[in-house]
């Protein structure tokens, strides 16, 4: 899960980082409230997951009210690379002297944690990384060991951070650590990371991805996901618990498993169709599960033929067959379904659709995964 | 021959008396595997359709001699579960549990190296392993795989996808095809044992005859294996990348099948290997074929 900038700065706040004050806004009025606050002047942020902000007109520096509203009123509702802005963040400016680059990822190749720091910062790191690749230090952390302040102050030296930043880029450094480990991060990145003329160091813009497979231990991400930008679909799909990602074509896709998900997509575009989604219905999933997938399914307008491909581990055969027989008792579905249907209890499930009175124009099984795909995409283009 | 796991395999199951661990556990054992005992805390003395269920790891293995593991709990307690495993000697663990934290899951795969080299961890979020004819641990059924041949050729399977790991071993078994034996690796960030581990096997396994990998989007794995290929792998191989068509920056269902920054793509892995003389297949289905022709070619 990608937080806005506004939520990263919270987050890091949690964790002892030093960010500007702040505050969200909403409206105008928020934005002015929440510049009067922080103390002029102020920088008025547009909240949006994407790069290049900045050039596209969605941060303004502010020395008043007047051009609080003014700005605010810009940005707010401004279309930035398909994403509208809803949400400001307004903060007092920071004076800046240096700015530096710092994140915390898994390498997972290497299977440690790995930090990437540089005494440039404030351009995209993997400009540095093209044109003065030794201008990054990268150091690997074993998880099991951890950061401690004298291996972090190393990495600022070694990155020619200059003397007067070191501690406060070491602090930040361990601290961040904490963030990303603590935090169940699976990114944690500030640039820039910046050296004011005072020569605290603190994060002027907060990058943050959190592993959602921690949100069992961060009640506090609740929050966060209630913000997640997610399409409609996707919306509904996630009140079900259904690993559901839109597309726009026009095959509806149920598989269970990642990999076969994935691979559906792929033959169903090797036969000149197109997937209107990825939905992994998981191991363990059952007749419910089964139902609201095609709930899903069914409320994307795109969706003209739907591929339900099984191949049954921990997910058995009869549950899945007394899954669309329910589901198809429960919902209209616009489209056909084509599915197929192999491994554990198989024959069991294949007895039980063919037994359900099912017509076949609602419903047709094929043997294979590749009939099945032309099977679908031959329905979704009558 | 197989790898890792034979008929002698000894297995205990962790979290017998869960639901998932119950169901695949007699699975494991009316396949035919040799499954001694079941670990629950609290539970220790009763049994489970006539499996002695013990408190800790440790007396299950001083009681039966296991030497696998198959770890069946929630991502919770599936790293404490792992790490119980390794101290009392497992050699072999395997989990299948989805869900564990990234950071639990690298803690844990940096603890094994250090202070338990001797135990190997397959997973998490795996299917498992199946020798078929010996051995089933984990979530494979059993009856889509043909166990191998004395006279052979038979086939080795590698792949990070549970579902299509199924599919090879029944596109296979169609096509006449025995398995020496077939590791799920699992799609997680961080596995326990990845590509080359086991095609090192692979190799030296006078049973396998050839290898089929399967890979998908994120990381780097597949390039690292096919560097691996090319010096020291000489039995032919085919493979099959899920993910071709998945858009950039999107988690596929899989915590670790993510293109991120241009990085981790099908096609770069799919050319990776193919450069590396492996046979790349455009879906599991032509994996399949492909292998059919190897196999044909070997007879």
């Amino acid at each position: 899960m990608d937080l806005f900038e506004y939520q990263g700065k919270q987050y890091f706040a949690r964790f002892g980082i030093p960010v500007s004050p702040g505050d969200k806004a909403d409206t105008v009025d928020e934005a002015v409230a929440a510049a009067e606050a922080a103390g002029y002047p102020v920088v008025v942020k547009a909240q949006v997951q994407v790069g290049g902000r900045g050039k596209a007109g969605g941060i303004k520096l502010a020395d008043n009210a007047d051009e609080v509203r003014l700005h605010a009123g810009n940005i707010l509702g401004m279309d930035i690379k398909g994403h509208v802005v809803h949400r400001v963040w307004v903060e007092h400016a920071s004076d800046i002297d240096e700015e530096y680059y710092a994140s915390f990822t898994l390498d997972r190749a290497a299977k440690k944690h790995l930090l990437m720091l540089s005494a440039q910062g404030g351009v995209e790191i993997e400009a540095v990384a093209e044109s003065d690749p030794d201008a990054i230090v990268k150091l690997h952390i074993d998880p099991v060991v951890g950061l401690d302040v004298a291996t972090a102050r190393q990495a600022a030296v070694d990155a020619k951070i200059p003397e007067r930043a070191l501690d406060g880029t070491a602090d930040i450094l361990v601290k961040l650590y904490g963030c990303f480990t603590d935090g169940d991060c699976d990114l944690a990145e500030i640039n820039p990371l910046i050296l004011k003329p005072t020569g605290e160091v603190h994060a002027l813009d907060a990058k943050v991805t959190l592993d959602s497979n921690a949100a069992f231990r961060h009640p506090e991400w609740a929050e966060y996901s209630a913000t997640e930008v997610l399409d409609e679909r996707e919306q509904l799909a996630k009140t079900h618990d259904l690993q559901y990602i839109g597309l726009d074509g026009t095959v509806g896709i149920i598989a269970n498993g990642a990999g076969l998900a994935m691979s559906t997509l792929d033959v169903v575009n090797q036969v000149g169709g197109s997937a209107a989604n990825f939905l992994d219905i998981g191991g363990g999933a059952n007749a419910d599960v089964m139902a609201a997938a095609l709930e899903v399914i069914n409320f994307d307008q795109n969706v003209k033929s739907i591929f339900i491909n099984i191949f049954g581990g921990i997910t058995r055969g009869e549950e899945v067959a007394k899954g669309i027989v329910e589901a198809l008792s429960r919902v209209d579905l616009r489209a056909p379904i084509v599915i197929r249907l192999d491994g554990t209890n198989a024959d069991q499930g294949r007895e039980i659709l063919a037994n359900a009175g099912i017509p076949e124009s609602k419903l047709r099984s094929e043997p294979t995964m590749l009939a099945a795909a032309r099977s679908a995409v031959a329905l979704a283009q009558n | 021959m197989s790898i890792f796991v034979n008929e002698n395999t000894k297995v205990i199951v962790q979290g017998l008396t869960g639901g998932q661990g119950k169901y695949h556990g007699l699975r494991n054992r009316d396949y035919g595997t040799n499954v001694v005992a079941g670990v629950t805390p609290g539970k220790g003395g009763q049994d489970v359709e006539g499996i002695p269920i013990f408190d800790s790891v440790a007396e299950a293995v001083a009681a039966t001699g296991a030497d696998a593991s198959f770890v069946a709990v929630p991502p919770k307690a599936a790293p404490a579960a792992i790490l119980e495993a390794a101290a009392a000697g497992v050699a072999f663990v395997v989990c299948i549990t989805e869900g564990i934290p990234a950071q639990d899951e690298a803690k844990v795969f940096n603890t094994l190296i250090r202070d338990f080299p001797n135990t190997r961890l397959l997973g998490p979020n795996c299917p498992g392993i199946i020798s078929p004819g010996k051995c089933n641990i984990g979530i494979t059924a059993g009856e889509i795989a043909l166990p191998p041949t004395a006279e052979g050729p038979n086939v080795g399977i590698v792949s990070r996808s549970g579902t299509l790991t199924y599919q090879a071993l029944y596109e296979l078994k169609q096509k006449g095809i025995g398995v020496s034996t077939c590791v799920g690796i699992g799609g997680d960030p961080v596995p326990g044992t990845n590509f080359i581990d086991c095609l090192r096997e692979f190799e030296a396994d006078p049973d396998t005859h050839a290898i089929i990998m399967i890979g998908e989007i994120g990381g780097s794995a597949e390039e690292e294996a096919a560097e691996f290929i090319r010096a020291n792998v000489s039995k032919p191989m085919s493979a099959y990348i899920a993910g071709v068509t998945a858009p950039a920056g999107k988690k596929m269902g899989h915590a670790g099948a993510i293109v991120s920054g241009g990085k981790g793509t099908a096609q770069g892995k799919m050319d990776a290997l193919a450069d590396a003389g492996v046979k790349v297949g455009l879906n599991p289905t032509e994996a399949g074929e492909l292998m059919a022709q190897i196999v044909a070619g070997l007879r």
